[in-house]
């Protein structure tokens, strides 16, 4: 609660509108106690007085009656009849959302079709008709009202239900043995309770604006009692005479629906988990950078890792997802990273062209150089240049990647045109060539489909027909084939491999699996929070791993052809990276590990190309 | 008596009907199949995306109504899709441990739910009920008053595990259980239940497209193509010894350490279409030895060898 009033307050206008709807409420509370007049006692001698006249603080209305006695107690009137229409719209509206939304099918269709043919009618028209058929009064403006705000809350409603009747807790209900009724009021309503919320309050404002326009057309409140809507009204007679008196209940709803308008924004957005999350900060082109210590000097690799640290500031908490990476590959060289997750291996790969996201990702130290030049410490437009030209990425999921409403041929000539000047129908032949370089057939005819029209594997092959584009260097491919059936991920290994081979390109391939790895990649990093914990040719560690995370994540997999087996399991879960223990990482849940595993830093040592980071290895390396 | 008897099973989906003229035929996500799986066995199911395997799942477990066919569990026939007299007798449990608890309801609230609404338990006997499941999959009971964003996929898999459990059924379906989580965390969910079934006795489907992890803990394995059954066979003799082309393309695909990459089908070929059914074998534009016969005419599960069937007009030896 106190950090719903922290979100709340941190949007300042929000907290302008609390404070003057807080104001508006309390002098209503207090009405029926305050010293006031007596709202209904005509007096024609003294019509139209001005503020401060008399003792009529606000002046008097064209019967003489006291304006400041009428205005508090109307503010109350409109505010109750505002409340209680917005309460039965949410009620209803969400019952109705609730119901079409969860049973689906003709139930849903016969409902919303229904809510449809309501919507059809301008909705002020709407509430004139009801409170034409039941005649004017104020508990009949409040049933229109709220009718016709029904439809917004059962749409809404139903959206959200709908997908949340699709969500596996639900599935499991049912086989717990939960009815239909008890499913919606446990299972469903409680999640969409605070959507209602939202819901509300952005449209309680309009509520009482919409009770106080038919009040001010006569078919509200009746004389002699006092709305906002039927002040209004009855002042509008002199308004040109007289216009304070249209003034004061003029200012009084701009200043109830200001408020609660910026109120209900301000909830919204604390109530939000999207907008909680940071969502509307947006990030940087770039990850920043803000480095400390010295900046390694430059190698003869193609693309070098240097001591590479990244972190990501959530509140008063540092994550440190990539604690001092050195990797480095060479033309037509595969280089595996391998790790669960939260290893800190998509960052390291995010991280080298600077595609961290920041806010929150920063960049503490270290070096990525591409050919010599360090790209940490390059300008946006360097950067630019390099991305998806020198340096391509392909991504896990080819179908986000993917821009749905685009041809994938527009796509890939987007992707050429960035960085070279090609004519137009060269561009076309150019994507047509990638299409049949990553073997799609018919690719004079796919050049043309949309990314849904395509099968899983076609897309990813468009994905790396998209990385292939501009003939780069240096290829990094997150997890690519994770998403994939079998079949096809031995296809699109296979495809690489030969690309690699043809074009020399060099791959750095992140993954979790070690029979991937094995087929694909000459050498390999195992990673564990943040760091590399034992990296050398590919063969050398699956034969003899030397790290014993490496060993015991090896013994863990099961490999196809060993038969029905008991596997071995590693106890415990990998520490979390904002309060990694001192020393190595992986020591609580090791066997081997002892006193000294954790004190000082455990450095990565052993003769090139193989390495360790641990002081009891399993092999001499 | 077997503790699982599908007779004829099939799911076919319909399609809306069109303003003017006749529906079209709606599209078969299952079809006609029968098995049987026997006390305290494990049954692999494996197959690629789109091949079914989900349909089969929801409808052994009651959440969706089959379109023709019977289900026998344990001699008992449930009535047609209704998950509450399923439930006592069959459970599942899902792939993604975190959606299938509900964000809103402490961890003693989705534990309490199969004791109250199946077994009709009063309260102290279900708070020591939990406590006994709690100690079987080793969760502690702390983990009670909490909510389940608090959990790891991890440990939010075994409280899946055990709110199945609580149902006390005889049957598990786990569809994809250790699909999203980390390989050192998969081995211990998968040795769990190992020990789970040895200790109660249980039966198990196990869903997976991952054919080392099914070959691991399966007695049996049953691989989906199209909707359809093509090969059923033991575990440790079917990967090594297919009968079905498509079984081979399978195990050929997996990517096995020391051996090397080549692609066992390079041919872009896609899955039949649904909606466009071919006339013989599905698996007939992607089989490099299929003939005429299998573009007209449906090949049906026969057995071949010890303990294993497939349905090919031309199996491998």
């Amino acid at each position: 609660m106190t950090r719903f009033l922290k979100l709340l307050f941190r949007n300042r206008l929000a907290g302008i509108g609390a404070v003057v709807m807080g104001l508006i409420l309390a002098l209503v509370i207090l009405t029926p106690v305050l010293p006031l007049q007596d709202p209904y006692a005509t007096d024609l001698g003294a019509r139209f007085k001005g503020a401060l006249q008399d003792g009529h603080i606000l002046g008097t209305d064209h019967l003489g009656r006291d304006q400041l006695s009428r205005l508090l107690w109307g503010t109350q009137l409109s505010l109750l009849v505002g409340l209680a229409s917005a309460f039965a719209a949410a009620l209803i509206g969400s019952t109705i959302g609730v119901i079409a939304g969860y049973f689906g099918g003709r139930t849903d269709n016969l409902i919303m079709r229904a809510v449809d043919m309501v919507m059809a009618f301008p909705y002020i028209l709407l509430a004139l008709a009801i409170v034409a058929a039941l005649g004017p009064g104020l508990l009949n403006a409040l049933i229109a009202v709220a009718a016709v705000n029904v439809p917004f809350f059962a749409r809404n409603i139903r959206g959200i239900v709908v997908t949340l009747a699709g969500r596996e807790f639900v599935d499991a209900a049912r086989l717990a043995g939960m009815g239909h009724t008890r499913i919606i009021l446990t299972e469903i309503v409680p999640n969409v309770l605070p959507v209602i919320v939202i819901a509300m309050s952005t449209t309680i404002g309009w509520m009482i604006l919409e009770t106080a326009g038919l009040s001010f057309l006569g078919l509200g409140s009746q004389p002699p009692q006092a709305d906002l809507g039927s002040m209004l009204g009855e002042a509008r007679a002199a308004l040109i005479t007289h216009p304070f008196t249209s003034v004061v209940p003029g200012v009084m709803i701009f200043l109830i629906v200001m408020s609660i308008n910026l109120l209900g924004d301000g909830v919204r957005d604390a109530l939000d988990p999207r907008l909680k999350s940071g969502a509307l900060s947006r990030p940087l082109p770039v990850t920043t950078v803000g480095r400390e210590g010295p900046i390694p000097a430059a190698t003869d690799d193609l693309l070098a890792v240097q001591d590479l640290h990244t972190q990501f500031h959530a509140g008063s908490r540092i994550f440190r997802a990539v604690g001092g990476v050195d990797l480095a590959v060479r033309p037509g060289e595969c280089l595996g990273i391998i790790g669960e997750s939260g290893s800190g291996k998509s960052v390291t790969a995010l991280s080298i062209t600077r595609l961290v996201a920041s806010p929150p990702g920063v960049i503490t130290g270290g070096a990525v150089r591409f050919r010599e030049a360090d790209m940490i410490g390059a300008s946006y437009e360097e950067l630019r240049q390099i991305r998806g030209d020198k340096v391509a990425y392909i991504f896990q999921d080819p179908l986000s990647t993917l821009h749905p409403l685009y041809r994938i041929g527009d796509q890939l000539a987007e992707a050429i045109r960035v960085h070279h000047k090609v004519p137009k129908d060269e561009l076309r032949k150019r994507a047509i060539t990638l299409l049949k370089d990553v073997r799609i057939p018919n690719a004079e005819s796919r050049v043309d489909n949309y990314p849904h029209e395509m099968s899983g594997g076609m897309r990813q092959r468009v994905g790396i027909a998209m990385a292939l584009a501009n003939e780069p260097d240096v290829i990094i491919a997150d997890e690519p084939t994770t998403a994939l059936d079998v079949t096809v991920q031995a296809q699109i290994l296979a495809l690489l491999n030969d690309l690699r081979r043809e074009k020399g390109l060099a791959i750095v391939f992140i993954t979790h699996d070690f029979g991937v790895v094995a087929q694909l990649c000459d050498r390999v990093a195992v990673m564990y929070a943040g760091r590399i914990v034992e990296t050398g040719p590919t063969q050398a560690i699956l034969d003899a791993p030397a790290h014993p995370y490496a060993k015991r994540l090896i013994a863990c997999v099961p490999e196809l052809g060993h038969g029905r087996r008991e596997l071995a399991a590693i106890p415990g879960l990998p520490p979390a990276v904002d309060d990694l223990p001192p020393g190595c990482a992986f020591a609580p849940r090791c066997d081997k590990a002892s006193a000294s595993c954790c004190e000082g830093d455990v450095p990565l040592i052993g003769t090139p190309p193989r390495a360790v980071r641990c002081l009891y290895p399993e092999e001499n390396v | 008596m077997p503790a699982l008897t599908v007779e004829n099973l099939s799911k076919t989906f319909p399609r809306s009907r069109p303003l003017f003229g006749k529906a079209a035929p709606g599209v078969r996500a299952v079809r006609p199949m029968s098995f049987t799986v026997e006390q305290g066995e494990t049954l692999g199911i494996v197959g690629e995306s789109g091949c079914g395997k989900s349909t089969l799942a929801r409808m052994l477990v009651g959440l969706l109504p089959p379109s023709e066919g019977e289900i026998v569990i344990d001699g008992q026939a449930p009535g047609k899709g209704d998950p509450t007299e399923f439930g006592k007798l069959i459970q599942y449990v899902f792939q993604d441990p975190n959606s299938s608890l509900n964000p809103r309801k402490t961890i003693r609230q989705v534990m309490e739910a199969p004791l109250k609404h199946l077994h009709h338990l009063p309260a102290d006997q279900r708070d020591a009920r939990i406590r006994e499941i709690f100690a079987t999959v080793s969760l502690r009971e702390s983990f009670l008053d909490r909510y389940p964003h608090e959990f790891s996929g991890g440990q939010a898999q075994r409280i899946g595990i055990a709110r199945a459990l609580a149902a006390d059924p005889r049957i598990i379906v786990l569809d994809e259980p250790v699909s999203a989580l980390d390989v050192s965390v998969q081995a211990q969910v998968l040795n769990l239940l190992a020990g789970l079934k040895a200790r109660l006795g249980l039966t198990y489907l196990f869903i997976s497209h991952d054919l080392a992890v099914v070959e691991a803990v399966s007695d049996r394995v049953m691989v989906l193509y199209f909707g359809s059954v093509v090969e059923i066979g033991r575990a440790d003799s079917i990967f090594a010894h297919p009968r079905h082309p498509y079984t081979r393309l399978l195990a050929n695909s997996a990517p096995v350490v020391g051996r090397p990459l080549t692609a066992p089908e390079q041919k872009g070929t896609e899955l039949p279409d649904p909606l466009n059914p071919p006339p013989g074998c599905a698996f007939a534009g992607r089989c490099p030895k299929a003939t005429e016969i299998c573009r007209t005419d449906i090949p049906q599960l026969r057995d071949m060898g010890e303990d294993q069937r497939a349905a090919c007009h031309h199996p491998n030896d």
